[in-house]
């Protein structure tokens, strides 16, 4: 008992252990928020997944050829911006079912993004490779969180700004205001003068921007080149996220680095040649994050007009 | 632009609807082919006659169509309750899993039982790992409001993992030489052939006779009643004394049920041994082809059909063009978005300017 | 009324949909510092009038001027920017916001990167402590009362500058004093300079407060009159266009006691729905529960339709206690009529036929072994819309296309025939029978009560609406907070001491018996 104590305490003491998790963190915050913009205008987003690996690639691709890695991220959110307007427009103006529409927008971004893939690369057999985002090594003098920061890239920190930019959009501005009445009220937004459709599919947009950041994260930053799994159930997982946030941007950062903690802490464990098979503690993120749904489900305050479609003069 | 609620509704306009998406989809997939640097025209006459072209080429689009029938089935009808079970895929895994175990371990004679009645035990596990592993999400959608669709997704990728512990271990073959794969199943209890010379199998006889009593239960059974009511409106449903929770949980079982069967079909009929990439996503096919149908089970055959020809046409296309294979997806994901809108038109009408 | 330029004039405004003409050249003024009420039946075509007005709708001919100044068509940006402003009948108001959240938006531009919220928040203050509506800017709404949620409807309005303001059935879910404090506030706003258009189609308080009546019929503007020079009489003449007679209650004898509540209590999630409530019903005797929405009237149906279990309590019928569970109501040959059609009362995309028989599908007489006998159920369903008068063009339809009335018959007559053809239930229970329906179904449905009680059946009926229950109940008992005041015969209740017991006030009624529980 006192072994596991003192490597815990050792874990969480190190530098390195909190590089992992800010790491591992980032396209979780990234997508979580995009999630959560999505949701709060009341429009539930599950193409996160598929937009995610179109960002990763499309990110990539760009800065394969030739273009810098700041022109990669735009390209990575203009892409995912474009899937989010495809959502929008079955979602919001065509209102079919947002649960069966955001799975088709998943199925079509991963199998546009394979196919495009191929297209481009036929023959390779070894992923190619791009020149990633340095880690930002003139901030490790920095007290404290130096160390930690000076093992990030600037897109985990565009990521963490991103925290508290969108908590002021979303409760101290007229359009965050109107973004949560779409969520929770579409027929009182719109007897106010407000466009439920325009912020709607605005929210779905902006929501899928950070998701096709998110995907970008992992090929310009996490790794320097694109595989078909990488994304391997994260968007799901920024989902479940999402609900265990309870819809608030701060809860958001601290679901994603807490979770990311966790994740970083069983890769060790793992890497420590554990006693059980590693398909365990691959296993634990997915049912970590079963776990988060069940806890949080009694409490969970819906957007009370998440998945409800509005129709205009219908009531 | 508005919607605007159709009053009068028209059989005609929801037979239209899949061939209308289709078309639709096939004429938007003809720019990605255009854009790969194919002739549109030759590349979907040889993905036809990849899937239809030849006795081979059929026999083919059969041995592939038979565990989509089955996910498409188990989408559907699990749809039909408004459960969304998006777990298909490891509903199927464990499904084949749960079949080698009863037939395969020790050469398949862990019970010492005759051979049709150990032919039976295994559809039976498959079936009932796959009714299983289901049954936790609809719980859990049940009794504490947990959506359903982020928890099935989630477990996909537990229930692979699972798949790819046992490989392993206990189920590793150990003639396989370091390949993941399991112990194969006796050769004793592997589905017969149902065509000389091609790998159909008697699956899809189960199948396709699983699809007619699906459509025999929702049509003429007071569960299949109660299974419609509470999809379509489970509080008035409730009101009128359906067992509402009682159906939803029956439905996961049937559903789980149904993919683990496609698990069974994969490994009896047509692998003899489970591998981690046994299944090129027929779990997500399933809900595509469940849309198509409209989540009609003898719809689903003919959707079924479709997206088997669509992944065995293009794989036979992409050797001869340079179109790659992924098209099929491409196909398959657009037709299911396209089938959404065609299905949303026969019930509203679009006005635009405004009200 | 003044001589000056009206505050708004609605000329010739037409509006079809489909074949139905909701609207037909209707013109119209409205003074400024007038209240002009618009009277009419559901389905006359107020709502859709004022649709119109608002922009949620465009009209197919006629055209709206606001000051002199013509309102562009289907804007409602436009209206609130003209000076119009809605209170709904159904609040646009969202519950997990604050107050000043619901008033503050859609008053700021959109792009603007910041909120001034201390500043709205002095003036939302000092709007609502102008008009008397006072309010808690930062109280979620959730947590407001019925009577609050309306005055931060009307603030919501008045914040925006509203000069003319539109109120649709405002006083559907208040109590009479509720009502009596919204007319108070009315006048306060006209004296402010506003006008206002009241809409509604209780007479009585039309004659109360406004100064001219609009009556609309069946989509036609068929007369305006000067309140004062018109009579109740005249005016349900003309709404109604035909003589219509509600139907009446008779003295009927009562026999053995059919439902009984002793010591009743439900609660969920922490909160009581339910508080130690008791009742007794007898066979041929209609009871009537009015209340305010929200005082546990729900629990209270739900309970009686076995959808909710009591935590405490016995509940008992024809002896028999009952347990939560719709089947063994059903089997007790209980009438259940919901108080929502589409969301409870029929599963709106099944066929009608499924609807028709869904209660007892699975009782012998419409399946065997699980296998439903559709001939049987067809045939059954056949008899049935032609017994209750259910206008459709086949029972495979979707129960969804009926209109409101239709969908109420079918539900009546799958309620009434709960024990089999032409068998009196031994107990109904009708939650807002008649609501959102037309004269003509109003009548048609209270007559059938009334028939089933003189055929011996147990009714309780509760309504929000205190005309229907003096008209069909024998006894009325008033909701508060959950708790049940005693069944009182009607002859001897007052509107007011009713009107009191729904607002939770001790006051006692003219035989000095209290009417709500102590």
């Amino acid at each position: 008992m006192m072994d596991f104590l003192t490597t815990l305490f050792d874990m969480l003491g190190s530098a390195s252990f909190w590089v992992a998790t800010l790491r591992v963190a980032t396209p979780l915050i990234l997508g979580t928020l995009g999630v959560l913009i999505c949701e709060r205008a009341g429009v539930l987003n599950l193409g996160i997944e598929g937009i995610m690996v179109a960002g990763a690639f499309t990110g990539w691709l760009a800065v394969f050829n030739g273009a810098d890695l700041w022109t990669g991220v735009l390209v990575a959110g203009l892409v995912g911006g474009a899937f989010g307007l495809l959502h929008a427009v079955l979602t919001v103006w065509l209102t079919v079912s947002q649960h069966v529409a955001g799975l088709g927008v998943t199925l079509l971004a991963t199998s546009l993004s394979a196919f495009a893939y191929r297209v481009s690369f036929p023959q390779v057999s070894t992923p190619p490779t791009i020149e990633a985002f340095a880690p930002l090594e003139s901030l490790a003098d920095l007290p404290l969180i130096g160390p930690v920061l000076a093992g990030q890239t600037s897109l985990t920190l565009l990521a963490i700004a991103l925290v508290p930019a969108i908590a002021y959009l979303l409760y101290r501005t007229p359009m965050g205001l109107a973004l949560r009445m779409v969520g929770e009220n579409p027929a009182a937004a719109e007897g106010q003068g407000v466009d439920v459709i325009a912020v709607r599919t605005g929210a779905v947009i902006a929501g899928s921007m950070l998701m096709g950041l998110a995907g970008a994260f992992l090929t310009l930053s996490a790794f320097n080149a694109f595989f078909f799994n990488m994304i391997n159930g994260r968007g799901w997982i920024c989902v479940a996220l999402v609900v265990f946030a309870s819809w608030r941007p701060g809860k958001a950062l601290l679901g994603a680095v807490l979770f990311a903690a966790f994740d970083a802490a069983q890769l060790r464990l793992q890497q420590a040649g554990g006693v059980l098979p590693y398909q365990i503690y691959l296993m634990l993120p997915y049912l970590l994050s079963i776990l988060a749904l069940i806890v949080m489900a009694r409490r969970a305050a819906y957007p009370q007009a998440l998945m409800k479609p509005y129709r205009k003069g219908e009531r | 632009m508005r919607l605007e609620s159709r009053t009068e509704y028209s059989r005609r306009a929801m037979l239209f609807a899949p061939i209308v998406a289709i078309l639709v989809t096939l004429a938007v997939c003809a720019l990605l082919v255009a854009w790969a640097g194919a002739p549109v025209g030759q590349t979907y006459a040889l993905l036809f006659d990849g899937a239809f072209g030849s006795r081979f080429a059929f026999a083919e689009t059969l041995t592939r169509a038979t565990p989509l029938i089955l996910t498409g089935l188990a989408a559907a009808v699990a749809f039909r309750a408004r459960l969304f079970n998006i777990g298909a895929e490891g509903q199927l895994y464990l499904g084949a899993l749960a079949a080698v175990a009863v037939g395969g371990m020790h050469g398949g004679s862990t019970f010492d039982l005759p051979l049709p009645l150990l032919s039976a035990l295994m559809i039976a596990a498959g079936a009932a790992a796959g009714a299983l592993w289901l049954l936790g999400p609809a719980w859990m959608k049940l009794k504490l409001g947990v959506d359903e669709v982020v928890t099935t997704l989630l477990l996909n990728f537990v229930a692979l993992l699972l798949v790819s512990m046992m490989l392993d271990g206990p189920m590793k073959d150990p003639l396989a030489m370091g390949w993941p794969q399991s112990v194969a199943l006796d050769p004793e209890l592997e589905f017969s052939r149902l065509i000389e010379r091609s790998r159909v199998h008697s699956g899809l006889l189960m199948a396709v006779g699983l699809a007619i009593l699906m459509w025999l239960i929702e049509r003429f059974t007071t569960f299949g009643f109660a299974l419609r009511a509470v999809g379509a409106n489970n509080r008035a449903a409730a009101f009128a004394g359906l067992p509402v929770g009682r159906t939803v949980l029956l439905c996961a079982l049937l559903s789980g049920a149904l993919a683990g069967l496609a698990g069974v079909g994969e490994v009896a009929g047509r692998a003899s041994y489970v591998t981690t990439d046994m299944s090129p996503g027929y779990g997500y096919a399933g809900i595509v082809i469940a849309m198509l149908a409209g989540l009609h089970p003898l719809g689903v055959l003919l959707a079924a059909l479709f997206v088997a020809a669509v992944q065995v046409g293009a794989d036979s296309m992409s050797r001869v063009v340079g179109v790659p294979n992924f098209i099929a997806d491409v196909i398959v994901a657009t037709a299911l978005l396209t089938m959404l809108v065609a299905t949303l038109l026969t019930r509203y009408r679009i006005r635009w300017g405004r009200a | 009324m003044t001589e000056s330029l009206p505050a708004l004039r609605l000329a010739n405004i037409t509006k079809r949909f489909g074949k139905l003409v909701a609207n037909d050249g209707i013109s119209l003024e409205l003074g400024t510092g007038e209240v002009l009420a618009l009277l009419g039946e559901n389905g006359a075509g107020k709502s859709t009038l004022v649709s119109i007005l608002f922009g949620h709708y465009v009209a197919d001919e006629g055209h709206i001027e606001v000051f002199g100044q013509p309102l562009p068509p289907g804007n409602p940006k436009a209206a609130l920017a003209a000076g119009v402003g809605m209170v709904h009948q159904h609040f646009a108001l969202a519950d997990n916001l604050s107050v000043l959240d619901n008033v503050l938006l859609g008053s700021e531009p959109l792009w603007q990167p910041f909120s001034r919220r201390r500043a709205a928040r002095a003036r939302l203050i000092d709007t609502a402590n102008r008009f008397g509506l006072g309010v808690n800017p930062d109280a979620r709404v959730a947590t407001l009362s019925v009577g609050e949620r309306q005055r931060v409807e009307i603030l919501k309005a008045l914040y925006r500058g509203a000069r003319i303001l539109i109120l649709d059935e405002p006083t559907a879910v208040l109590t009479p004093q509720e009502s009596e404090s919204l007319f108070t506030t009315l006048a306060t706003l006209v004296t402010e300079g506003l006008s206002v258009i009241f809409i509604s189609h209780k007479l009585d308080e039309v004659l109360r407060v406004s100064a001219r009546v609009a009556v609309l019929r069946g989509g036609r503007l068929v007369s305006v009159r000067n309140t004062e020079h018109t009579t109740k009489t005249e005016l349900a003449e003309l709404m109604v266009g035909r003589s219509v007679t509600l139907p009446t209650r008779e003295p009927r004898p009562h026999g053995d006691l059919v439902l009984s509540l002793s010591g009743v209590h439900a609660a969920h999630a922490g909160k009581t729905l339910l508080d130690d409530v008791g009742l007794m019903v007898r066979a041929g005797e209609i009871v009537g529960i009015a209340g305010v929405s929200g005082n546990g009237q729900h629990a209270l149906a739900d309970l009686l339709c076995g959808t909710l279990a009591a935590d405490r309590g016995e509940v008992s019928v024809s002896g028999q206690t009952m347990r939560a569970n719709p089947r063994d109501w059903i089997a007790r040959r209980v009438a259940r009529i919901p108080e929502d059609r589409h969301a409870v009362g029929v599963v709106g995309d099944l066929p009608v036929w499924e609807n028709a028989v869904s209660e007892r599908l699975h009782l012998p007489a419409f399946s065997r072994a699980g296998i439903v006998r559709g001939r049987t159920a067809r045939d059954f369903t056949r008899r049935l819309v032609t017994q209750f008068d259910v206008r459709l063009s086949g029972i495979d339809v979707p129960a969804r296309v009926l209109s409101g009335g239709n969908m109420q018959k079918l539900i009546l007559g799958r309620a009434l025939s709960v024990a089999g053809e032409g068998v009196t239930p031994t107990l109904i229970v009708a939650n807002q029978p008649t609501w959102g329906l037309d004269i003509g179904a109003v009548a048609y449905v209270h007559r059938c009560l009334l028939d089933a009680a003189a055929a011996g059946a147990a009714v309780l009926v509760i309504s929000e609406d205190l005309d229907e229950l003096f008209a069909i109940a024998d006894r009325i008992a008033v909701m508060f907070k959950g708790r049940l005041g005693p069944a009182l015969p009607t002859e001897g209740c007052s509107r007011a001491a009713i009107g009191l017991a729904m607002a939770g006030s001790t006051a006692s009624n003219t035989e000095g018996a209290p009417l709500h529980a102590a």
